[in-house]
Formats: structure tokens, C-alpha cells, sequence
């Protein structure tokens, strides 16, 4: 399961924002996506997990490879920890709800409402979602936003077992994780520009 | 697929507002009728048909902009989006989870405000009918409508003006269908154009609205 | 060159700059030619009298309202297969016009129908069809206005096209089953009964082209100004992207 990214042009609100992103991933790795806010990282992510097309390159992957991670967890506050595991493994064909509950110390939460949780549990509770959804490519968006150093501890652990497990996750954070992961500013790529996606622009230059 | 459906039941269940609110809404705008035409129970008993379709219809308007828009706040829609399943299910099973919470119990209150317009005898049987075939049609519309609106701030008002011209030919062959059997009349046309209406837009309409979806979370 | 180079923004500029002063001249002089001819030149119809000269507007308007929406039709489905914005723009372009056609051929259909059916609305077929087409004019613009990304609103508006069309043929054949009417049928058939007589005939085909050519001005005027309102958003979101 390797992802290739070659040269891709992203765009956001049809403005290009980065261009020439180029890196590979392969089975046990891990990338870090770094830059300042606005650099285009969440751009770069949703791009790849298939969310919004290329504007330009090309992304290799296998398909249904991918588990994607954002900002916001998709937590159902009405149901309870066990039942919002439980819907995403449904959704995914897979069963393995108590594993995810004990990666992430949630087994004394299970039975309680999303919408009783503090913020870092909920984010827990997030996490705890690609566990069940037996993806091999984690591409994450910022994940251990509100998480205390113990739970970001119990989160690199978590996505070190996936890499030893021959999955790969590619991370878009500014925490030391303590993994061995390569790192990628994605400022290096900022588009400059002069490339318009669309032939709109450069038809009047 | 089964999994979305009984979350989406659930969490109509337990958010209360599901299956009531739009009960209540047929009621009062029923009740309210009367006082605005008269109590001639003459009157009354001929446009009940049509009163009782077009309350039902804005019943069911009330709930469309919850199809997509909580699961697109919270992030849902994105992860549904990146799962194995495709988007056109996804469009279908919230559809079907709209008329179960809102078109069946539209469906089943019908006959029952029937008796306050002082429906002809012949008629409850086709009200429930006519409501029955074309309830589904109206949620699937609906959710289209949904669909493009997502994104939107301000989608709610837009909604109701893209979903209710779509809702003429629903409304015609639906109110026809009822008006004719209750007063006795031949109304197999307006019912099997009612059926095709509905199995046209289950067939074809998950597919606009999927598409609208994937713009939407560009 | 393939036909396609002709819709490429800056060529699309150039030889509709040119054109556009031809059309509106010729547009302007047909239909004032048309209506002169219409309003001075001819009799009054022996059952009708003079108010049957509104027909020069009321016809030629309920024709472009309806190749307005055919032309939405069409523009879109070349935006979602070939993504060529001009193409959409001119969708959008055309909207605008066609909104106003309809608006006009109801308001003209009403004082017409005043004098002649003693009413100023009747839920008649082609009435009724016509405020349906008048609403769903209204929902599509209404959606290219709440929507600030280009493309999206391009995408969007061109899957409401399309849907709508499907309802919008639906429900004329609804209104059609609902209710049978009073409005005339076609005026400009060849084979019926009713058909106007050739005195009234000619200078409305006169207008007709004549609001044709306006149509078109219209569309190329409009789809210049949005496509420099595109050019002038793309610009102000690169300014802002730094």
C-alpha cells in the first residue's frame, strides 16, 4: 500500500495554493506536514483523502486505502461512545470496537453520551475511529489539537503500532510525536502564483 | 448502509424533534384552515383533499435542511464521503430515513385530520394512498434540494424556493388522485403518473443530489 | 481551429466586442420596424379590436423566455461535460434575460386577458406553466447568488438546470392534465384552424427575429460583463492569497 504524490497542484476556492508537492509513502512510514497556518496543509489533505480533486499531478493509491482524519470528529453527541465506534466499524465492514476502546482509555466511557465528553475525550473518541475503520493510510489533520500530554503519548503509540502493523499515516501537526517520521514543509511548495488552474486567468494575460 | 439508517433513526428518536414537530405542524396548519375559509362543512369536505396534501407537503419542507446540514457540521459528511460507501447510497438511506420520520407519520396522521375537514367517506382511503406513493417522491426532491443547499449559510430560505416549484407535478397528480377518489371518480391516471414521479426520482435524483454532495465538500 | 477556440475568455471578448453593436442595431430596427408595422399598419381583429396588438410583445416575449431556459439547458450541459466557463457564464447570462421575457409575456398576457376573457388571471395551462418556468428561473438565480465560489456555483446551478428542466417539462404536462383552460392554442402552427391570418402574421415574424437578435445582444452583453466579474473575483482572491 504506497502512496505516490507527483508534482500536484492544489487549489482552494479556485485559487492555487500549492504546486509541485512531490514525496512517496510507503508501508511503515510516516510523514509530518509542517508550515504555517494557512500554508495549504488541510488543502493538501483533503485532496489526497479524495475530497476535492487535483488540480494538476497526480496522486498514486490503491483505492478504499485511505482513513482520513479532520478538525472536526463526526461524533454523534446523541450516542454514546460505544454506538459512534460501533456505526463507523458498521460502515467500514469491520467489528474490532474493543480494541479502539482500549488504545485510547475509553472502555469506562462507553456507555456514556459523545455529548457528555470533554473536548480531549471527544478528540480521543475521533481517533479511536481510524482504529475501527482498518484503513492502512491515516492521512490526519491536526489530531492531537486539545489532547494532554498523556493522551498524545497513548496517540503516538497508537499510530506507531499502525506503522509496525505495515500501515503508514501521514500527519499534518506541529508536536513532537515521537515517532521516527520524515518532516515536509509544505511551504517549500506555496504556488506562486502565475499558474492559473483553469486557462481562465492566464486566456487574458 | 443498514448501520447509517438505524443511526439516523436513532438520532431522530433521541433528538426528540424528529417525528413530533412535523405531526404538530400538519395539525395546527389543519385546524388553522377552517377559520380562514369557514366552518361550511360543504367547503371544507370538497378542498380537505388538497388542504391535507398541501400541509403535508410544507410538514415535510420543515425537516429537509436537517437531511444534511448536521452531519455536515459536525464533520460526518466528510468521513461518510471518504468511506467505502458510495455517495448515492448514502443520498438514498437519508431519504428513506426523512420519509420514515417525516412522510409515514404524515401518512398515518392524514385520515385522522380528515375527520376535522369533514372528509367525504370515500376519501380517507385515498387520501393514505395518494399520500402513501407520493410522500416518497417528496423527500426524495427534498434531499436534492438538500444536497445543493449544504454549504450555504442562509440555505434554509434558499431551500424552500428551489424544492417547492419541484414539488408542482407531486402535488397535482397527488392532490387529483385524491380529490377524484373521493368523489367517486376514476383516478388510476393521476395515481400511476404519481407512482412514475416517484420511481423516477428514486431511480435517477440520488445521483444529481451525490454529485451536488461532492461539490459541496470541495 | 476547432469551433471550441471561438469560447476561449479573450477571443470570446474580442469577436463579441465586434458583434454585439451589429445585433443591437439590427435587433432595434426590426423590432421597431415590427411593432410600427403591427401597431399602425394593420387591422383590427374582427373579433378582438385593437387589443390584439400586444401580441407583438406578448409572443415573441413567451418565445425567448422559453429559448432562454433551452439555451440555460444546453450552456450547462457543455459546463459539465467540457467545464468551459464561458459556457456557464452565458447560462447564467441568459437566466437573467430569461426571467425578464417571462416576466414580460405574464405581464402582457394579463392585460391582454383582461379585455378579451374579462379577468387579468386565470389558472389556465400555458399561464400557469408560465409562473411555474417564472419560480424556477427565480430558484436558479437565486442559487447563483448565495453561492461565492465560481466553480462551485457553476456546478451547482448546472445540476439544477438540468433537474429542473426534467420538473419543469413534468409540471407542464401536470398543469396540462389539472386543468384543460382557456388560452389559445399555438398561434404560429401551420396546420390549425385558428391560426392568425397573414396580415397579423408577417410583422410578427418581423419582431420575433427582431426579439431574437435582442436576445442575443442581451446574452453576449451579459456574459462579457460576467466573465470580467470573473475575471475581476479571480484576481481580487489572488491579491488576498498574497
Amino acid at each position: 500500500m504506497k502512496l505516490i504524490v507527483e508534482n500536484l497542484l492544489c487549489q482552494r476556492g479556485g485559487v492555487p495554493v500549492l504546486e509541485g508537492v512531490s514525496f512517496t509513502l510507503g508501508p511503515g512510514e510516516a510523514l509530518v506536514l509542517r508550515g504555517p497556518n494557512g500554508s495549504g496543509k488541510t488543502t493538501l489533505l483533503r485532496t489526497i483523502a479524495g475530497l476535492q480533486p487535483a488540480a494538476g499531478g497526480r496522486i498514486e493509491l490503491a483505492e478504499d486505502a485511505v482513513a482520513y482524519g479532520a478538525h472536526a470528529d463526526g461524533l454523534k453527541a446523541t450516542l454514546s461512545v460505544a454506538e459512534n465506534l460501533a456505526f463507523w466499524a458498521a460502515i467500514y465492514g469491520t467489528d474490532d470496537v474493543d480494541t479502539a476502546l482500549d488504545t485510547y482509555a475509553l472502555r469506562g466511557l462507553a456507555g456514556r453520551p459523545a455529548q457528555n465528553l470533554s473536548a480531549g475525550q471527544k478528540r480521543r473518541l475521533g481517533l479511536a475511529r481510524l482504529l475501527v475503520t482498518g484503513r492502512p493510510i491515516w492521512v490526519l489533520d491536526e489530531p492531537t489539537v486539545s489532547l494532554d500530554a498523556d493522551s498524545v503519548a497513548m496517540f503516538g503509540r497508537a499510530v506507531g503500532a499502525h506503522l509496525a502493523g505495515g500501515g503508514s499515516a501521514l500527519i499534518a501537526t506541529h508536536i513532537d510525536l515521537g515517532l521516527d517520521a520524515r518532516v515536509l514543509d509544505v511551504s517549500e511548495f506555496a504556488a506562486t502564483g502565475k499558474m492559473a488552474a483553469d486557462g481562465f486567468d492566464e486566456a487574458f494575460a | 448502509m443498514i448501520a447509517l439508517l438505524v443511526r439516523d433513526l436513532k438520532l431522530a428518536m433521541r433528538a426528540g424533534g424528529g417525528f413530533g414537530l412535523g405531526l404538530a405542524f400538519f395539525l395546527v396548519v389543519t385546524v388553522l384552515v377552517p377559520f380562514g375559509v369557514g366552518p361550511d362543512s360543504g367547503i371544507l369536505g370538497a378542498i380537505a383533499p388538497g388542504i391535507l396534501w398541501i400541509g403535508a407537503l410544507l410538514a415535510c419542507l420543515l425537516s429537509l435542511d436537517r437531511i444534511f446540514q448536521l452531519d455536515y457540521e459536525d464533520g460526518s459528511l466528510d468521513l461518510l464521503a471518504t468511506a467505502p460507501i458510495p455517495m448515492e447510497s448514502v443520498v438514498l438511506v437519508k431519504a428513506l430515513a426523512h420519509w420514515l420520520t417525516s412522510g409515514l407519520p404524515l401518512v398515518l396522521a392524514a385520515p385522522v385530520l380528515g375527520v376535522l375537514l369533514n372528509l367525504p367517506a370515500g376519501g380517507y382511503l385515498w387520501i393514505v394512498v395518494s399520500l402513501l406513493i407520493g410522500t416518497p417522491a417528496l423527500s426524495v426532491i427534498g434531499t436534492f434540494g438538500a444536497a445543493i443547499t449544504v454549504g450555504l449559510r442562509r440555505g434554509g430560505l434558499l431551500l424552500s424556493l428551489l424544492v417547492l416549484p419541484l414539488y408542482v407535478p407531486v402535488l397535482i397528480f397527488g392532490t387529483e388522485a385524491a380529490r377524484r377518489g373521493a368523489e367517486g371518480l376514476a383516478n388510476t391516471t393521476p395515481l400511476l403518473m404519481l407512482a412514475g414521479i416517484s420511481a423516477g426520482v428514486l431511480a435517477l435524483l440520488p445521483f444529481a443530489a451525490a454529485a451536488a454532495i461532492r461539490v459541496n465538500l470541495r | 481551429m476547432s469551433i471550441w477556440e471561438y469560447a476561449n475568455p479573450r477571443k470570446f471578448m474580442g469577436w463579441t466586442g465586434r458583434l454585439v453593436p451589429v445585433f443591437v442595431v439590427l435587433a432595434a430596427v426590426l423590432i421597431g420596424v415590427g411593432l410600427t408595422w403591427g401597431f399602425f399598419f394593420t387591422p383590427d381583429d374582427y373579433r378582438m379590436g385593437a387589443t390584439v396588438k400586444i401580441i407583438y410583445i406578448h409572443v415573441p416575449s413567451a418565445m425567448m423566455a422559453i429559448n432562454a431556459w433551452v439555451m440555460m439547458l444546453v450552456a450547462s450541459l457543455i459546463w459539465i461535460v467540457r467545464r468551459h466557463h464561458v459556457s456557464v457564464l452565458a447560462a447564467r447570462a441568459a437566466a437573467g434575460v430569461g426571467v425578464t421575457m417571462t416576466l414580460i409575456a405574464l405581464i402582457t398576457g394579463a392585460i391582454w386577458g383582461q379585455p378579451m376573457w374579462g379577468t387579468w388571471w386565470a389558472w389556465d395551462p400555458r399561464l400557469t406553466s408560465f409562473l411555474i418556468l417564472f419560480l424556477f428561473y427565480l430558484g436558479y438565480l437565486a442559487l447563483w447568488q448565495a453561492i461565492d465560489d465560481p466553480d462551485t456555483a457553476a456546478d451547482l446551478t448546472s445540476v439544477l438546470c438540468l433537474v429542473g428542466s426534467v420538473f419543469a417539462v413534468l409540471s407542464r404536462y401536470a398543469v396540462n392534465f389539472w386543468n384543460q383552460g382557456l388560452h389559445q392554442g399555438a398561434s404560429l402552427s401551420l396546420d390549425k384552424e385558428e391560426n392568425v391570418a397573414d396580415v397579423f402574421w408577417q410583422p410578427l415574424v418581423v419582431t420575433m427575429v427582431g426579439f431574437g437578435l435582442l436576445f442575443v445582444a442581451l446574452v453576449l452583453i451579459r456574459t462579457r460583463t460576467e466573465i470580467r466579474a470573473r475575471r475581476l473575483h479571480a484576481l481580487e482572491a489572488r491579491e488576498r492569497m498574497g
